[in-house]
C-alpha cells in the first residue's frame, strides 16, 4: 500500500491568550491516502481552521504546536523552516482553496497579477518565462470554466461573480502543480446551485490531476456528494473515521450519530444536540464530548483509545476493545 | 473620468469666489489704511486723499469687489503698490520657487513617511513601534522656524556641508526659464552643476517642510497597514505562499495607502502655510516669502492674488489625490 500524502498524528495545538492557553487541538489523527478526497466534518469551532492553518503552517504567532507529528509526503512539515514552507509547501505543493471567494482576492490587483504571484520564484518544469505562465494560467482558468480567460486574467476581482471568483480562487490553487489540495468550506459563502457546481468541478479536477484534497466542511450533505472518507473531529478531539457511505450509514461515535441526526436532509425529526461546544481554555477531561453525551460512562473522563475495524476508526469507549 | 475632472473643476469656483470675498473683506476691516502706508510717513493729508482716489480705495466697498473681479475676468491681477510690477508677473515668479519646495517637501514626506509607517506596523508593538510613533510625535509637535534654524546652525553653519539660504548660490545665475523648476530646468539646459547646488539649497527647506509631513503619513500608513493585515486576502495571500517581503510591500500597501494619500491633500494646506515661515528663515524666494512682504505693506492686489493662487493649487492638489484613489484602487476608478 502506497505511503499516504499527508498523515496527521496525535497533533495538539494551543493558543497563547489573556487568559491563559486554550488548546484549540487535541488530538487529531488525519490520514490522506493518495488520489482520495478525505472531508474533515465538525461544528463551527471545533477547530477545523486552526487545523488548516497547522497543516499549510501558518499558525498565528500566539499558537504553537505542542505535540504530534505532520507528515506530507514522508516530509516532517514541523522541521521545515518559514522560508522553506512558504516557497516549498504553500501554494506550491500543497494549493490552498478558502472560504470567501468575496474576501479572499485582493480588491486593487488584476486577476493575473495575484496568480502569477502564487507561481513566482518557484520553480515549474516547463514554466520559465512569463509568457509561459500566462499561457499555464489561461489552461487552468479554461479547466475551471471561466469563459474568456485570457481577458480574464486583465481584469479585476469585483467584476466576478461569486462562483466565478470561487472558480478562479480553484485555478490559484492549482497554479503550481500541487500534489494536495486543501479547501476550507469553499462552498458555504455560495448558492446551492453555485455550490454543486463548483463541488462537481472539484470532483473531476481531482480525478482528472491525479490529486488529493483535504475538504474541510460542517455540511454531511457536501461530504457526502464529494468525499470518499470522513473524519469528524469534535472539540479539536477526532472521534472517528472512514469510508463515507459507511460511516453515514452506521455511525459509531454518539458524536457522528448526533450531527448526522441534525442535518435536515437526513433527520426525521430535527434533534440538536443539547448543551454548546465546551471552551478550549478550559475543557472537559478525556472525551471532550461526553458532558453532552447520552451514552456517558463513567470512564469517559479519560482519553478513549482509537479503536480500528478495518478502514473505520473511532475513539470512544463504547468501542473501546474491551 | 472626463466628467469627474469637469465637475470637480466647477465646484472649486465657488468655494474661489468665497475665499475671495474672505479675503477682500478681511483685509479692509483691519485698522490701518493702505494710502497712508503707501503715500509714506511725511505725506501730508492731501496727498493721502489723492493716493486713496487714485487706487479707488474711496469707493464702497462692494463696488471696489466688483471693480477687482471684473478686472480679474480680464486676467489683470492689478501692479502690486510694493514692487510697482504687475501682480502676475511676481507671482508667476514666486510660484515656481514655492511648488518646487513643497512638491520636494511632500516627496520626501511621503518616500520616508510611507516606509517608516509599514515598518511600525509590521512589527507593531516593537520597539522599533515605539521609536517611531515617538518620531512622529516629535514631528508633529515641533515647529518649524525652530527646526528651520536648528537645522542652519548645524548643517550650514558648524558642519558648512549645506548653504544657508537662496535658492542658487549668488555667483551661479539661474538655468534658462522654461518650467521655473530650478531642478528641471538645470537639468534640461544639462549643467548638471546648477542641478546639484539647487539641491543643495532645498535640501534643508524642504525637509523642514516635509517633517510634519513624514509624521502624518507615517501614522496614516501605519493605521492603514495593520487595517489591511486583518484582510481575508492577506490570510489568503500567506496560505498560497506569497513572499512575505512582497505581500506587505505590494499587496498590503498599495490596499493600505489610501487613507495617506487623502492626508497628502490635507497636507498641502499646513505645507503652504508653514512654507510661509520656512520661505522667510530660508530665504526662498516663493510665494510664502512674496505673502509675508505683500501683508506687511497692505499690497491688497498682492495678498488678493496670493489668495487665490494658494487656493488654486489646493483645489488642484485634491482633485490631483480623487485621481490617485482611481488610480489606486479600480473600484473607484469606474465611478468616476
Amino acid at each position: 500500500m502506497s505511503q499516504p500524502i499527508l498523515t496527521v498524528e496525535g497533533l495538539r495545538v494551543s493558543i497563547r491568550g489573556d487568559e491563559g492557553a486554550a488548546q484549540v487541538l487535541d488530538a487529531i489523527d488525519l490520514t490522506i491516502p493518495r488520489g482520495r478526497i478525505v472531508g474533515v466534518v465538525g461544528e463551527s469551532g471545533c477547530g477545523k481552521s486552526t487545523l488548516i492553518r497547522a497543516v499549510l503552517g501558518i499558525l498565528p504567532a500566539n499558537a504553537a504546536i505542542e505535540r504530534g507529528t505532520l507528515s506530507f509526503e514522508g516530509r516532517d512539515l514541523r522541521a521545515l523552516s518559514g522560508a522553506e514552507l512558504s516557497r516549498d509547501i504553500r501554494g506550491s505543493a500543497i494549493g490552498f482553496i478558502p472560504q470567501d471567494p468575496f474576501l479572499a482576492l485582493n480588491p486593487v490587483f488584476k486577476i493575473g497579477t495575484q496568480l502569477l504571484e502564487i507561481m513566482r520564484g518557484r520553480t515549474l518544469a516547463g514554466l520559465e518565462s512569463e509568457s509561459d505562465k500566462r499561457t499555464h494560467l489561461i489552461g487552468l482558468l479554461r479547466a475551471v470554466q471561466i469563459p474568456d480567460p485570457a481577458d480574464a486574467l486583465e481584469r479585476y476581482p469585483h467584476q466576478f461573480s461569486g462562483g466565478q471568483r470561487q472558480r478562479l480562487l480553484i485555478a490559484g490553487a492549482l497554479a503550481c502543480r500541487p500534489r494536495l489540495l486543501v479547501a476550507d468550506e469553499p462552498t458555504t459563502a455560495l448558492d446551492v446551485t453555485t455550490q454543486m457546481q463548483i463541488l462537481d468541478l472539484l470532483k473531476r479536477l481531482v480525478a482528472e490531476r491525479a490529486l488529493s484534497m483535504l475538504f474541510v466542511t460542517h455540511d454531511f450533505g457536501v461530504v457526502a456528494q464529494l468525499c470518499d472518507e470522513i473524519s469528524v473531529i469534535y472539540a479539536g478531539q477526532t472521534v472517528e473515521s472512514g469510508p463515507t457511505a459507511a460511516i453515514l450509514d452506521r455511525p459509531h461515535h454518539p458524536y457522528t450519530r448526533l450531527l448526522i441526526g441534525c442535518h435536515p436532509d437526513r433527520a426525521e425529526d430535527l434533534v440538536g444536540i443539547p448543551g454548546a461546544v465546551p471552551s478550549p481554555r478550559d475543557p472537559p477531561p478525556g472525551c471532550r464530548f461526553h458532558p453532552r453525551c447520552p451514552e456517558r460512562r463513567a470512564e469517559c473522563t479519560r482519553l478513549p483509545p482509537t479503536a480500528a475495524d478495518g478502514a473505520r476508526r473511532v475513539a470512544c469507549w463504547l468501542h473501546a476493545a474491551s | 473620468m472626463l466628467r469627474f475632472l469637469v465637475r470637480r473643476s466647477l465646484l472649486v469656483l465657488p468655494s474661489l469666489l468665497g475665499l475671495l470675498v474672505l479675503t477682500f473683506v478681511l483685509m479692509r476691516v483691519v485698522p490701518s489704511d493702505p494710502a497712508a502706508a503707501l503715500a509714506g510717513e511725511t505725506a501730508s493729508a492731501q496727498q493721502i486723499e489723492q493716493i486713496r482716489v487714485k487706487y479707488g480705495f474711496d469707493r464702497p466697498l462692494p463696488e471696489q469687489f466688483v471693480i477687482y473681479l471684473g478686472q480679474m475676468a480680464r486676467g489683470d491681477l492689478g501692479i502690486s503698490v510694493f514692487s510697482n510690477r504687475p501682480v502676475a508677473q511676481d507671482i508667476g515668479y514666486a510660484l515656481p520657487a514655492t511648488i518646487e519646495l513643497t512638491f520636494c517637501a511632500l516627496l520626501l514626506a511621503a518616500l520616508i513617511g510611507i516606509p517608516l509607517g509599514t515598518l511600525a506596523a509590521v512589527w507593531h508593538n516593537s520597539p522599533l513601534d515605539h521609536a517611531i510613533r515617538m518620531l512622529t510625535v516629535a514631528g508633529l509637535a515641533v515647529a518649524g522656524f525652530w527646526l528651520a534654524i536648528m537645522l542652519q546652525l548645524l548643517f550650514a553653519m558648524d558642519l558648512g556641508w549645506l548653504p544657508l539660504r537662496g535658492r542658487l548660490a549668488s555667483t551661479l545665475t539661474a538655468p534658462p526659464d522654461i518650467s521655473g523648476l530650478f531642478l528641471v530646468d538645470s537639468l534640461l539646459a544639462g549643467r548638471f552643476d546648477l542641478f546639484g547646488n539647487a539641491l543643495s539649497h532645498l535640501a534643508m527647506p524642504a525637509f523642514t517642510l516635509a517633517v510634519p509631513g513624514i509624521a502624518t503619513i507615517a501614522r496614516f500608513t501605519r493605521a492603514g497597514v495593520l487595517e489591511t493585515m486583518q484582510k481575508d486576502f492577506v490570510a489568503y495571500e500567506t496560505a498560497v505562499g506569497y513572499a512575505p517581503a512582497r505581500l506587505v510591500a505590494i499587496y498590503v500597501l498599495r490596499n493600505s495607502v489610501v487613507a495617506a494619500v487623502t492626508q497628502i491633500g490635507l497636507l498641502f494646506g499646513a505645507l503652504i502655510s508653514s512654507a510661509v515661515a520656512v520661505e522667510r528663515i530660508y530665504d526662498w524666494p516663493g510665494i510664502g516669502s512674496y505673502a509675508v512682504t505683500a501683508i506687511l505693506n497692505l499690497d491688497y492686489n498682492a495678498i488678493l492674488a496670493v489668495t487665490l493662487t494658494v487656493g488654486i493649487i489646493y483645489a488642484v492638489v485634491n482633485i490631483l489625490v480623487d485621481l490617485a484613489h482611481g488610480l489606486i484602487d479600480p473600484r473607484v476608478a469606474e465611478q468616476m
